[in-house]
C-alpha cells in the first residue's frame, strides 16, 4: 500500500466530473487500499474520493465510525459508482477538505439520503443514512461531480442550528 | 518591515460601494488584502481587514482622501500575527431571549471562567422598539466535556434568557 499525493485547490483536475468505475480487477482493489492509506495518513479525515488524489474514476470511501462522539453510521465503506437517488431535510453543518487546507466552513447538505453503489467487486450496496454519514457521502459523491465544499459555502453569519434542539 | 500586516479598520454609515472604493485603492496602490471581516451594524458599514505592503503612515496616507470622500472613520493599527492561524470551532452557544442589560456579559463571563475561547461571535436585536429580541451566536473552542460547560451555562441566562451549547462536529472529507 502506498499513501498518495493529495490534490490541493485550484487544481483544475478537481473540478473534472469523474468517469464510472467499469472493470472490477486486482488493479482497482490495489487502488482502494491506496486510496484509504493516504485517508489515514491525513488528518483525521472521515472520507476520501479518488479525484483528490488525481484519478477521475468514482469511487469513494466513507468511514464515520471512529467519531468521538458516535453518531450512526454503517461502518467503513467503500463505495464504487455511487448514486444518491433520495435527498430530504437539510441541515447546516461545518466542513473542511484534505484539498482545501486550512480552511472550514458551513455547507448545507440532505439530513437524510438513499444511495446505490457496487462494492469493490461490483456488486450492488444499497444504504439508508443520516446525519453526519448522509453529508460526508454528500461532500465525496460531489468530488466526483467536481464540486468541492468551497462550491457550497454559506455565509458564517447564518445560524448553524437554527432547525435543533440539542436539550 | 514591509511584510508585517497592519489591521484597518474603516466605519462610517452604510452605502453602495464602499467596499468596491477601499479595495481598488489599495489594489492600485499595491496593497495586499488577507482576512477580513466587514458587516452591517445599525445602518453602519464597519470593515476590518487585514493588509499589507507598507508603513501604518503609508496606508493612513493612502486612504485618507478616500474616507473623507465615504464619510468613513478610518483606523490602523499594526498587529502581530499572519495568515494560516485559524482555530476550528468545536462548541456552539446560542443564546436568546427579552432584551435587557447585562445578557454578553453574563453568559461570556461564564463561558471565560469555563476557559471557553471565543472565536466568533455575532449578536443582533430581533423585535421592534416595543419588544426588542437579544439573539446571539457563539462559537469557540474548548477543551471541557459538554456537560462541564452546560452546566456551567446553566445559570448564566438569569432565568429569563435561553442559553444553549452544543458540539459542533467538522467534517473533514
Amino acid at each position: 500500500m502506498a499513501v498518495l499525493d493529495i490534490l490541493t485547490a485550484p487544481d483544475p483536475r478537481l473540478k473534472a466530473v469523474s468517469a464510472p468505475v467499469e472493470r472490477f480487477d486486482d488493479a482497482l482493489r490495489a487502488f482502494i487500499d491506496d486510496l484509504e492509506a493516504t485517508r489515514r495518513a491525513g488528518p483525521a479525515a472521515v472520507g476520501i474520493a479518488a479525484p483528490q488524489v488525481g484519478r477521475l474514476q468514482r469511487i469513494v470511501i466513507v468511514d464515520v465510525s471512529g467519531m468521538r462522539r458516535p453518531v450512526p453510521n454503517h461502518g467503513h465503506l467503500v463505495l464504487v459508482n455511487p448514486e444518491i437517488t433520495h435527498w430530504e431535510g437539510f441541515e447546516l453543518g461545518r466542513e473542511g477538505c484534505l484539498s482545501v487546507p486550512d480552511y472550514t466552513g458551513n455547507v448545507i447538505r440532505a439530513e437524510r439520503i438513499r444511495l446505490t453503489a457496487q462494492d469493490p467487486f461490483g456488486e450492488p450496496l444499497a444504504f439508508e443514512m443520516e446525519g453526519f454519514e448522509a453529508r460526508a457521502v454528500q461532500h465525496e459523491v460531489d468530488h466526483l461531480d467536481g464540486l468541492l465544499f468551497l462550491d457550497r459555502l454559506v455565509s458564517r453569519r447564518t445560524d448553524l442550528f437554527r432547525r435543533k434542539n440539542y436539550r | 518591515m514591509m511584510n508585517d500586516w497592519l489591521m484597518l479598520t474603516l466605519i462610517g454609515a452604510d452605502r453602495p460601494g464602499i467596499v468596491a472604493r477601499v479595495t481598488d485603492t489599495l489594489y492600485r496602490a499595491g496593497w495586499t488584502l488577507g482576512e477580513a471581516s466587514m458587516m452591517r451594524l445599525g445602518g453602519n458599514f464597519a470593515i476590518m481587514m487585514m493588509v499589507r505592503g507598507g508603513e501604518a503612515d503609508d496606508l493612513e496616507a493612502l486612504l485618507e482622501p478616500v474616507a473623507d470622500a465615504l464619510g468613513l472613520r478610518l483606523h490602523v493599527d499594526a498587529i502581530a500575527g499572519g495568515l494560516h492561524r485559524h482555530m476550528i470551532p468545536n462548541y456552539q452557544v446560542r443564546v436568546s431571549g427579552a432584551d435587557r442589560a447585562g445578557i454578553v456579559a453574563q453568559v461570556t463571563g461564564a463561558l471565560a471562567e469555563a476557559g471557553f475561547n471565543i472565536l466568533d461571535l455575532e449578536s443582533d436585536v430581533a423585535g421592534d422598539e416595543a419588544n426588542p429580541v437579544y439573539v446571539m451566536t457563539i462559537q469557540g473552542d474548548s477543551d471541557q466535556p459538554l456537560e462541564v460547560l452546560r452546566k456551567a451555562l446553566e445559570t448564566a441566562g438569569g432565568g429569563d434568557v435561553e442559553v444553549s451549547i452544543s458540539p459542533i462536529d467538522t467534517l473533514i472529507g
